[in-house]
């Protein structure tokens, strides 16, 4: 096994974690902003894949440069769910928690449901994109395109949040974090912010999706795997941490990728398994986690 | 004071028990007033994941540890009474308290790490070990990998606990099951263990400075609750004839398992029984009457009933019949 081969494999590895890190962003600025983990966050996914595809039927606009579009209609899907839903679960006075967990779990049922109603079973993939099939070569490491900017577009996404919380709204929403009652004596709507917390972490969510309609396969269920990683993710970084999500994110692409080399791709997920259980046995509240 | 609240728990103790007594007799009898065989199925199956999620209630609703790795007992019971009766040839009879047993074992090598962890991290710590055991149980060839095993049928058994025509064998085996884990349920709510856990999942700082060793606590509730799920493990396995990973240590399965306890009433007698009783129906009918054609619709009425559900009813659905969960000191309203 060459040394470029393993290079390879790593950096690899580490872009698909800036992928995954991307995904879990999303669930670690919802749950931080207030307390609710979204169980429905593959099914988002999962529907950005599936706009990316239709639009893509529809106009032949390459997925790359339908970024922003899909980020917007998530955006707004993200503020609907809040609006119709999740504002609802936050009136409930008993069994809050359990009441969040099923109806954002019912939601995902509903989601995924609804995709096989539509579009039916069967994978589906985007051809001809600007992206695909090519390759980015660089001293003998051989990456393929579209996972390299998967990787920048992330790297994007997370600039774009850190710069966020320096603006006006930013401020809110570390308050609203804070204390969600008392936020409301300073003239901050606390509906408004949450709501536009679960536009932001749904639009975040989009533009993996989009990114990954670029070389993933598309199908109903294919947010269940990725989901199932980000909450592994945001538990492994600490949940409401962003800055965990981005390492805990690279931590598992490149355990996932190694593992996968060294011992059984049959076998990758059991690799961030076991480093996933050994942090939090160390670290009970992830790597960087306050709550 | 203390006396009348004390004679007003004894009394409503002492209810419960005749209320169970008498659906236990309308349960028995059902079998009587339908003759549908698939609807008679459908019964059995109600009845298996009313004890499976009672076994899970008495972590989940009493203790208050969210557990969504239960298929990991579920699929120990299963795989632990099917070896034993194809390898060694050991009664499912025996083989599923053996299945049990490891089981609540399993629970506790869990619970131990575990239980270190709080909220959120504890259910994703559960969700990533049944995920780990169900992808390590595809890849292992002693039994079978992701082929699975067909429990061999040597012809209709009580010893063997094996019946391919005749359901009513099955109604009564389910029934016996979900009343024993009832039982036990009822029994914990009225000892000591009970108002135990009660108060960790109230309020673990009050309950601590009032001398209840709270780890302690949790792996007990563990290993109960594992074992309970693990004995339904193995009449799952008996009842359909073959397992596999899938359908055994499967995450969905976990949820399935959770589901009925939660849109019953989490922490109840009635609300695991209650919940199955309209979720595996919905569920099982939906597929049946729509999901061969048109694909997905099934999903959609399953997903929208748990989230009307969920919102409507947010104490579960016990709370149609004006029955809250029980607590501890900490009782609203």
């Amino acid at each position: 096994m060459s040394a470029a081969l393993i290079a390879q494999v790593a950096l690899g590895g580490l872009l698909m974690g800036l992928v995954y890190a991307v995904v879990a962003a999303g669930l670690t600025l919802i749950f931080g902003l207030m307390d609710v983990v979204n169980f429905a966050h593959g099914a988002l996914l999962m529907v950005a894949m599936y706009a990316t595809l239709l639009i893509h039927r529809a106009t032949g606009l390459d997925p790359l440069l339908q970024l922003p579009l899909v980020a917007l209609l998530l955006f707004i899907a993200g503020v609907a769910i809040y609006r119709g839903l999740i504002a609802r679960t936050l009136a409930v006075r008993v069994n809050a928690g359990m009441v969040q967990i099923f109806v954002t779990f019912g939601l995902s049922i509903f989601l995924v449901g609804a995709a096989e109603f539509l579009f039916g079973s069967d994978f589906q993939s985007i051809n001809n994109t600007l992206l695909g099939g090519r390759t980015f070569a660089l001293n003998g490491i051989i990456l393929p395109l579209p996972l390299v900017v998967s990787g920048i577009v992330a790297l994007l996404v997370f600039l774009a949040l850190a710069l966020l919380s320096r603006t006006e709204f930013g401020r809110a929403l570390e308050a609203t974090r804070e204390d969600h009652e008392a936020v409301a004596l300073i003239g901050i709507d606390r509906d408004r912010v949450f709501g536009i917390g679960w536009g932001i972490g749904t639009a975040s969510v989009g533009i993996a999706g989009v990114m990954l309609a670029n070389f993933y396969y598309i199908a109903p269920d294919v947010g269940t795997n990725f989901a199932l990683i980000a909450y592994i993710t945001v538990a492994l970084g600490g949940f409401g941490s962003m800055f965990g999500a981005l390492v805990a994110g690279l931590i598992i692409g490149l355990t996932e990728a190694l593992t996968a080399l060294f011992i059984d791709p049959a076998l990758k997920q059991i690799g961030i398994f076991v480093i996933y259980l050994a942090v939090l046995m160390v670290r009970p509240r992830g790597l960087f986690g306050r709550l | 004071m203390a006396g009348a609240v004390r004679g007003t728990l004894v009394a409503r103790r002492r209810r419960e028990l005749w209320l169970g007594i008498v659906v236990l007799v309308v349960l028995a009898a059902l079998p009587f007033g339908v003759g549908n065989a698939y609807l008679r199925g459908l019964i059995v199956l109600t009845l298996l994941y009313a004890g499976l999620s009672q076994a899970w209630n008495i972590l989940g609703g009493y203790c208050g540890q969210i557990s969504l790795g239960h298929a990991l007992y579920f699929g120990i019971g299963a795989y632990t009474s099917t070896l034993l009766f194809t390898r060694l040839g050991i009664s499912p009879l025996l083989g599923m308290f053996a299945g049990g047993g490891l089981a609540g074992f399993a629970a506790f090598l869990v619970g131990l790490p575990c239980f270190r962890l709080s909220g959120h991290y504890y259910a994703i710590a559960t969700l990533v070990i049944g995920m780990m055991a169900a992808l390590l149980a595809a890849n292992w060839d002693f039994i079978n990998a992701a082929q699975g095993i067909t429990i061999p049928f040597h012809g209709e058994s009580w010893a063997n606990l094996a019946f391919r025509t005749a359901i009513l064998p099955f109604h009564y085996v389910m029934l016996a099951y979900a009343a024993l884990i009832w039982f036990v349920a009822w029994l914990i709510e009225g000892s000591r263990w009970g108002f135990f856990w009660r108060a960790v999942k109230d309020d673990v700082a009050a309950a601590r400075s009032l001398g209840v060793s709270i780890y302690p606590s949790k792996l007990a509730a563990a290993a109960i609750s594992g074992a309970a799920t693990g004995i339904g493990g193995a009449l799952y396995a008996q009842y359909i004839g073959f397992i596999d990973p899938d359908s055994t240590l499967d995450l969905s399965l976990s949820v399935l398992i959770a589901l009925p306890a939660v849109v019953g009433g989490i922490g109840t007698l009635w609300g695991p029984l209650l919940g199955a009783a309209v979720l595996i129906p919905v569920q099982q009918l939906s597929v049946a009457w729509l999901g061969s054609a048109a694909g997905g619709i099934d999903l959609m009425v399953y997903g929208a009933l748990i989230m009307a559900l969920a919102l409507a009813r947010p104490e579960g659905l016990v709370s149609f019949f004006h029955i809250r969960a029980s607590r501890g000191a900490t009782g609203h309203g």
